[in-house]
């Protein structure tokens, strides 16, 4: 069981877009290290040769026809943005290319 | 970080890159479907619509949305599975491929990781062999995987329209979700100097093939068709790039070049990457992991993001979708809607047409063969129709660094324009002097062909009487040639014919003048 | 029926309301005079929508005048989770991010409820975005326990809960991804269901963890919990994960309440240590009055349950990290520039504007499942999790073939104080011990009161469990308890809630 460092959690911050503060990084490093101490239990459960369950369906092949379908319109598309420009979601620079 | 695309790397010529160092390439190429409809919604994928007039909640990533298959993207990648002789997976799945990007509405790409739909395949692509035909190259095929795809991004401000410099990004979402199959090849060794030409001409026959499937545009220049190209070199090692030493080499680290987006790109970027990566080992430097960019008018790549830890796509299986899982008996149904293959088909056609290994291979690198095709289907013959598609038409398609095809598509030049243009030449309407001047017009827009013609008053003078007229006003006038001619001499009515076109202003027969001269002085 | 018409069931509403000796106006307007007589003290709302409940009122009314024949459940008026998508009507998932945001649709869930006429009075507090047990992680304060103000009411669908509990609503919407729907209505005194996975569409419905997420109904009694449940439910093909197959009679099986001879199991692992005694003492007399309605009551044993916290607290998070990162400021929410940067990045602006919008919980959970799901830890932790949720489908499997319907404690203990578990996110997450494992299995389950705990007279619950596709034996099961303990205390459970009414009680 390997515990979170401080630079851990800020790398899984950096991840996942969250600009944490000092404190904030302080606090959920022990806050982690609790919850991930008890949810490590999972690997003490009788899994070898277990097959694993993402999904509690045995569902397969649902699909649906090649047929159009009213969308929104553009005003509606846009409603929610923060910022428009030019009938488009204006947001700030991008720094790399995809 | 390099700003600009006028790159200062170092690359060393090519001849003696590849004289120190043997090329890997890993090709991973984005199709397009020409689904009706996005991968996971009901939202048109036409090309040019007004931006955000084609999304909905589930293209957009609005909260609460839910993503549904599309039936005919499913068949689409499996016949293209079948067509790239892969294998078609009993049963797969959607991962999630998360990463944060502006154009990407959910901030995770619904994918496929480590259960692509087929897998396992190859292609046979026809390269030159240095002595004026072709050799058959065979390229191995990873995976060929179900995807969406993004949103597209107008960067505003700064110099140059490009990202960097930019104060701000305006996204478009109507590309967002349409439905990509991404085809990665296995590691491309052993093409030795020819791999430049091995990337092109897969690209090129993944290209003819998709057509072929009808399952995408494959335009190009239109993005429906991407192409992603890895390099790395290796040390040279045997006697030859398909040396068992040759081949036991490690790979050497690669980068990616984005945004290859023709044919003639995939060569150039590939021989640039090899140059550059060439003059880095060969100076003791190391090759840096990373995205490169191609720049197409300025012919080099540039740095892009480094690949690094930085970089976890935390993989998971898509909750919100059920799994894929095609029985035999319906794969074996879409196996018998493949099309002829195109290598077999170039073979038949050019059997039917009579044409020449060589005359086939620049009908193929023209990109003309489906043209030609229609336009013999519209009564051309085989070697009327190669002749026009491979002159004017092809010569301003190179000029503007253009594939013949959608050049054409462009202007609205079409088959039967040429059809229409070599079936005034049988006519007699035209001779051929006279049919490239209305190619020219039509080319220059001035119309179709007989409007073109009519326009510029070509026709070849029919009427007997005034050609005769014309005859034996030059006889009259040149009795010297008239005699020589008398005397037996044939081969002196040239002169004649000479004059009696420039008295038919270039309108007359030059053959029946010909006649008629001889009947007249023999 | 009651003269006060916020206390009349949904079943009496809907058939005084076909009996046309009221209208959905006038009981549309009580519901509205009740919310702004009591809310202010329980906060229950994040948004009332008085104007378009009323408009809906209307219509019914005049569909009806005209003769029309309607649904069941016409002109009853309704509360909805603030976690599903209202077109016209803010959802904001109890999130600083979704503050304002107003959907362009509306989820399947709201559009049935719509099309059958109920009156939409507003969307109901939450945890943020689902995540509690509490709704103290709401960000715009807490839902108060209408049986004490000084309580939680439950979480995530707290909000929910409350309403109906403090009769502001007769039926409500809620969620339930670990218990969200179950252990909010046993610490009311209220009914919900979970239904099957897939029972009910999930399309609007605002992921937290997609393949545990159901939306279900809440209420105060096990009939009209089926009635709304018949409404919610049935296939949706804009949900790939909707069952394709009729809805479980599950309104027939409330009606006739019939437990003869039905075998009930009682799941040895969830009730004993950990539980307060309260409850464990009010669940032995329900399961006592089962056998005394013709049940034979068994004991059975789910031994991987005791990982099901450990599985359900990898899952949802790696899951909710993915579904929530599209709260980034780009196309909706709130957006937020990072102090003291220059010109900043899109990139930088997606961090400072999730800093701002999530509050800490959310943070807590997401920073988990991005490491639950990163490379070289997701076979440890999230590919063992979804090993255990085999295990416990297995489980299930297995005690199923020997009895029709589990039952257990529904949480282990009554409303507690609020703060009393808001800095300890492990014990908090024990609260949906019991409920977790349908969940995770994707079997249907339901809470119903059992009655009040002896050491601090607040409600507790109990939980009915039935197989996949059998919701209709949660009512089964459920009505036959209910009419067994109604008999008992001469009225529902919610008889004995405070009052609320008057200033008395204000600022309490």
């Amino acid at each position: 069981m390997s515990s979170l460092t401080r630079d851990d959690v800020a790398h899984l911050a950096m991840l996942a877009r969250i600009d944490l503060d000092d404190a904030e990084l302080d606090r959920m490093v022990g806050e982690l290290d609790v919850i991930l101490g008890a949810v490590a239990k999972v690997q003490q459960a009788p899994i070898d040769g277990v097959a694993p369950m993402s999904h509690p369906l045995p569902l397969t092949n649902v699909t649906r026809p090649d047929v159009l379908r009213a969308g929104l319109t553009p005003a509606e598309a846009l409603s929610g943005a923060p910022e428009v420009h030019e009938q488009r979601f204006s947001v700030p620079r991008i720094l790399t290319e995809d | 970080m390099t700003t600009t695309s006028t790159s200062t790397d170092e690359v060393m010529d090519y001849d003696e890159a590849i004289a120190r160092f043997d090329p890997v390439m890993g090709l991973e190429v984005h199709v397009e479907l020409n689904t009706a409809t996005k991968m996971f919604c009901g939202c048109a994928t036409a090309f040019g619509a007004p931006p955000n007039s084609q999304v909905c909640p589930v293209c957009l990533g609005l909260p609460g949305a839910l993503p549904v298959v599309n039936a005919t993207a499913v068949e689409s990648a499996i016949r293209i599975g079948l067509a790239l002789h892969c294998e078609i997976a009993p049963w797969c799945r959607f991962a999630r491929k998360n990463y944060f990007y502006p154009d990407m509405p959910k901030n995770f790409q619904t994918s496929q990781y480590d259960e692509p739909i087929s897998f396992d395949g190859w292609l046979d692509v026809e390269v030159e062999d240095g002595a004026g035909g072709t050799e058959i190259f065979r390229v191995e095929i990873e995976r060929a995987h179900m995807e969406e795809d993004t949103g597209k991004s107008l960067h505003i401000g700064g110099a140059t329209g490009r990202i960097q410099g930019a104060d701000y990004s305006l996204v478009d979402y109507n590309r967002a979700g349409i439905p990509l199959i991404e085809i990665v090849t296995k590691p491309i060794a052993g093409a030795g100097e020819r791999a430049p030409e091995v990337a092109r001409a897969y690209v090129s026959a993944l290209r003819d093939l998709m057509r072929a499937l009808d399952v995408s545009d494959v335009k190009m220049e239109q993005g429906s068709m991407r192409c992603d190209a890895n390099v790395s070199l290796r040390v040279r090692a045997g006697d030859g790039p398909t040396s068992a030493a040759q081949l036991d080499v490690p790979l050497g680290t690669r980068t990616e070049t984005k945004n290859v987006n023709s044919l003639r790109s995939v060569e150039r970027a590939v021989r640039y990457e090899i140059a550059r990566h060439a003059a880095v080992l060969a100076g003791g430097g190391s090759i840096l992991q990373e995205t490169r960019h191609w720049h197409e008018d300025t012919g080099v790549t540039t740095s892009g993001r480094e690949k690094s830890d930085a970089e976890d796509y935390r993989y998971f299986p898509e909750p919100d979708l059920v799994p894929v899982a095609p029985s035999r008996e319906r794969v074996e149904a879409l196996r018998q809607t493949l099309p002829e293959p195109p290598a077999e088909r170039r073979r038949r056609l050019q059997t039917d047409w009579g044409y020449s290994d060589l005359e086939m291979r620049d009908v193929v690198n023209a990109g003309a063969l489906e043209l030609i095709e229609q336009t013999v289907a519209l009564g051309a013959s085989a070697q009327a129709a190669r002749k026009w598609w491979l002159g004017e038409p092809s010569r301003r398609a190179n000029g503007a660094a253009q594939d013949l095809v959608a050049y054409a598509a462009q202007l609205g030049f079409a088959p039967a324009d040429v059809a229409a243009l070599e079936g005034m030449v049988v006519a007699g309407r035209l001779n051929d002097s006279m049919a490239r001047q209305v190619l020219d017009g039509v080319l220059d827009g001035e119309g179709h062909p007989v409007q073109v013609a009519d326009a510029r008053g070509l026709e070849l003078v029919q009427d007997d009487a005034a050609l005769e007229a014309a005859v034996e006003q030059v006889i009259a006038a040149n009795p010297d040639v008239a005699d020589k001619i008398r005397g037996g001499k044939a081969q002196a009515a040239g002169a004649l014919i000479g004059q009696v076109m420039k008295a038919t202003k270039g309108q007359a027969d030059a053959g029946k003048a010909r006649e008629l001269i001889l009947a007249k002085l023999q | 029926m009651n003269s006060d018409l916020t206390r009349a069931t949904a079943t009496e509403l809907a058939e005084a309301l076909a009996n046309k000796t009221v209208s959905s106006v006038e009981v549309t307007q009580a519901h509205l005079h009740r919310i702004a007589a009591v809310d202010e003290q329980v906060h229950a709302y994040l948004h009332v929508d008085a104007e378009g409940a009323l408009a809906a009122a209307r219509s019914v009314d005049d569909r009806r005048a005209a003769g029309e024949q309607l649904p069941t459940l016409a002109g009853v008026p309704i509360a909805v989770k603030d976690v599903l998508a209202t077109r016209g009507m803010p959802t904001t998932c109890g999130s600083r991010t979704l503050q304002g945001w107003v959907p362009p649709y509306d989820a399947t869930v709201v559009a049935r409820l719509r099309a059958e006429g109920l009156p939409l009075l507003g969307k109901t507090n939450m945890d943020e975005f689902a995540m509690g047990s509490s709704t103290e992680h709401s960000a715009y304060g807490p839902t108060r326990n209408p049986w004490d103000l000084e309580r939680i009411p439950g979480g995530s669908g707290g909000g929910s809960s409350a309403a109906v509990a403090s009769f502001q609503a007769p039926l409500a919407i809620g969620t339930d991804t670990g218990g969200s729907i179950r252990q909010p209505a046993a610490v009311t005194g209220s009914v919900g269901t979970k239904p099957t996975y897939g029972g009910v569409s999930r399309y609007g419905l605002v992921a937290l963890a997609s393949s545990l997420d159901q939306a279900g109904p809440c209420a105060r009694t096990v009939l009209d919990t089926a009635l709304l449940h018949a409404v919610m439910a049935g296939h949706d093909p804009m949900d790939s994960t909707s069952i394709d197959a009729p809805v479980p009679p599950v309104v027939e099986a409330a009606r006739a309440g019939q437990v003869r001879g039905m075998k009930v199991g009682v799941v040895r692992e969830l009730g004993g240590a950990g539980y307060q005694p309260g409850v464990r003492a009010r669940f032995d007399e329900a399961v006592q009055l089962l056998v005394q309605a013709g049940a034979e009551v068994l004991e059975v044993s789910c031994p991987s349950f005791d990982y099901a916290l450990a599985a359900y607290y990898l899952i949802l998070p790696s899951e909710a990290s993915s579904n929530l990162a599209k709260f980034d400021a780009m196309r909706y929410g709130l957006r937020v520039a990072p102090g003291g940067v220059d010109d900043p990045s899109a990139e930088q602006v997606m961090a400072a504007s999730r800093e701002a919008g999530f509050g800490p919980e959310v943070k807590r959970r997401i920073i988990l499942g991005t490491y639950a799901l990163s490379s070289g830890y997701y076979d440890a932790y999230y590919g063992s999790a979804q090993k255990v949720r085999t295990l416990i489908a297995q489980d299930f499997e297995r005690a199923f073939e020997q009895v029709d319907v589990l039952v257990s404690p529904t949480a282990p203990t009554t409303a507690f104080r609020f703060g009393d578990k808001l800095d300890d996110p492990m014990a908090m997450y024990l609260n949906d011990i019991a409920t977790i494992p349908a969940n995770l299995a994707g079997v249907p389950g339901m809470s119903l009161p059992s009655g009040l705990a002896d050491e601090d007279g607040l409600p507790a619950g109990i939980q009915i469990l039935a197989p996949a596709m059998r919701d209709e034996r949660l009512y089964s099961v459920g009505a036959a308890l209910e009419r067994a303990l109604v008999d008992r205390w001469g009225g529902l459970l919610l008889d004995r809630v405070p009052q609320l009414d008057g200033t008395a009680v204000k600022g309490a």
